[in-house]
């Protein structure tokens, strides 16, 4: 039976990996620009699906990562790949000071706090003061890397190989992470935070941790995006990133880590299907599709799944399941 | 733990929200391995001084010492790591977890292990784990919950959920269990096995129980020692028998035809 799970993974792998030898130009594109979309969307996940803090302001940390990996690379002759790291440390710095504030605002006094971060991190890339570094309202332009000279490959199937890499490992350092104790402690935070804390967690510091990985994740898709797209401007980063980083989220399914990629293929393929479907008012065949994918899946393409799927081939076992969106705790008795 | 002492100690606990005096000096001692029923009417002050007692509430006055330590002003999250441990009055359980993920839950303090070490799948995560499900075999064993430990923890009936949020406590190896009425909610037959569990617990435990409680048959029969709150002061303190017979207690509950009003 393990032999079993074995040939599913195989048969995944090998259907991530396909399309580097049989698309190319913009189609595959799409597609690593969705391997990068699903990073963002895990780090978003374990602040905002595991732990319940909800985050409307990741976009910001994506351009804290984007925006440290341009500039590393362009005006530091930095490698394309030590930019990954970097971009992450610097975003997870910002949201672990974030996850301050967090500590004491929730629901949505934090959703705001953390949109104001959104709102405001393009203007500050925009900044004269910091023209030197960010290049203005110009932005900076990336060269792509080339493929290492022993491997026989397109630069553009490279790319994709390269991200889709470096999301699995993440993916699989998310999933060792989510486990056990620490994933207890974040969803006993999300689930009853008073309760949490007579067991003896320190929801601060839960708090905090989470905001900063979640953060640093979220860094890295962004340095990986700015490799991918070869360019970073403020525009490419403005509110409307990090709330689509939170519907992705959402219609994936929070709190999984398959939902991520589900909703990644959402935030990277619905906007240009309805785009197609009605070139003069896109935005309306959008939040048509958007209320339709959340009014048949209640708890996103992750919970449908798990509705649907044969028990055996789930991946249970750790908590976690079927929670849409943070439910607030109760409160204790006063006499 | 310390030779015969004292396992709680309170002294001159006193509690204000805004102009309401919901403590007004509380002061008694509970010996290690009793069973201490706390009781009172309605708004006597017994939920906040089970907050104090657990860290949620930090008195304006007074001192709390668990086997002779102080406790007040520790935070409320470390309390279980000093042993306490405690369930809530409503069920406070995680909805969305499983009966055994809720009870692993109060084991966190025994773990120290971080994020990254679990990102990186070093020993130290995994030896903790281990450890924690075998206390977790254990507790499910001596509160009868093996059964359900695979359930979702909202698919539960009530008492069962109570017992959930016990062995929660119970995991995290508490020397003193506070226990916020469990028999709120539970029929004849449940309280009756709840009485025949907290002895148990008791027997097989060094543990001290301090708990709150309306229903007054299970406490007389319980405990070996009841303390009685009324508008926040202690009115009685001894055995359930001498608790039962005190004219202030009567009056407390009861009323006296000239003071009716103010025994409300």
């Amino acid at each position: 039976m393990n032999a079993r799970r074995t040939a599913l993974w195989l048969f995944g792998a090998a259907l991530l990996v396909a399309p580097a030898f049989l698309m190319s130009g913009y189609r595959l594109f799409q597609l690593t620009s969705m391997a990068v979309y699903a990073v963002a969307i895990l780090g978003l996940d374990i602040v905002t699906g595991y732990t319940g803090q909800v985050s409307l302001g990741h976009g910001a940390f994506y351009a804290i990562g984007a925006y440290t990996g341009a500039i590393l690379m362009t005006q530091f002759g930095w490698p394309y790949w030590a930019t990954l790291p970097a971009g992450g440390a610097a975003a997870a710095l910002v949201g672990y000071a974030v996850g301050f504030p967090a500590l004491r605002l929730t629901g949505p006094y934090l959703a705001l706090v953390t949109y104001a971060l959104a709102v405001a991190v393009p203007q500050i890339l925009r900044a004269r003061a910091l023209e030197s570094w960010t290049g203005g309202a110009q932005g900076i332009v990336v060269t792509a890397p080339d493929p290492p000279a022993f491997l026989p490959l397109s630069q553009d199937a490279y790319l994709y190989l390269f991200t889709l890499a470096v999301a699995a490992l993440l993916f699989l350092l998310a999933r060792n992470m989510l486990s056990g104790r620490q994933l207890r402690a974040m969803i006993a935070v999300r689930d009853h935070a008073l309760a949490a804390e007579a067991a003896g967690i320190d929801i601060a510091r839960v708090k905090t941790r989470a905001f900063a990985v979640s953060a640093g994740i979220t860094g890295v898709a962004g340095a990986l995006g700015a490799i991918v797209v070869q360019f970073v401007a403020p525009d490419s980063f403005a509110a409307t990133l990090s709330i689509a980083l939170f519907v992705g989220l959402v219609v994936g399914g929070s709190a999984s880590l398959p939902g991520a990629l589900a909703g990644a293929a959402f935030v990277q393929f619905v906007p240009n299907l309805a785009e197609t479907v009605n070139k003069s008012a896109p935005g309306v065949i959008y939040g048509v599709l958007l209320v339709a994918a959340l009014y048949l899946m209640p708890s996103g393409v992750a919970g449908a799944l798990r509705r649907t799927l044969p028990a055996r081939l789930r991946t249970s076992t750790s908590p976690g399941k079927a929670t849409p969106l943070p439910n607030k705790g109760a409160t204790i008795h006063v006499d | 733990m310390t030779g015969g002492g004292t396992a709680l100690a309170l002294d001159g606990i006193a509690v204000r929200f805004g102009a309401v005096v919901a403590l007004d000096g509380v002061s008694f001692t509970v010996r290690p391995g009793a069973i201490c029923g706390l009781i009172g009417p309605n708004g006597s002050g017994k939920t906040t001084l089970f907050n104090c007692i657990s860290g949620f509430y930090r008195p304006q006055r007074g001192t709390i010492a668990l086997d002779g330590q102080p406790i007040i002003g520790l935070g409320r999250h470390r309390m279980a790591a000093l042993g306490i441990g405690r369930t809530f009055q409503n069920l406070a359980l995680f909805r969305s977890m499983t009966v055994r993920d809720n009870i692993l839950v109060g084991a966190h303090p025994q773990g120290r292990s971080g994020l990254l070490a679990s990102a990186f799948a070093l020993p130290g995560p995994r030896r903790e784990e281990a450890a924690s499900r075998r206390r977790l075999t254990e507790v499910l064993d001596l509160l009868d919950l093996a059964g359900v430990a695979d359930a979702p923890v909202t698919a539960l009936p009530f008492g069962t959920a109570k017992r959930v949020e016990i062995a929660r406590a119970l995991i995290g190896q508490p020397r003193l269990l506070l226990l916020d009425e469990p028999a709120c909610g539970l029929n004849h037959a449940e309280v009756a096995a709840l009485e025949a569990l907290l002895r148990h617990i008791r027997a097989h435990l060094s543990l001290t129980i301090l708990l709150v409680e309306h229903h007054m048959a299970l406490v007389m029969r319980l405990c070996e020692h009841v303390v009685a709150l009324a508008s926040g002061r202690c009115i009685a303190d001894g055995t359930p028998a001498e608790v039962q017979n005190s004219p202030e207690v009567v009056r407390a509950y009861l009323g006296t035809p000239a003071r009716d009003a103010r025994a409300a």
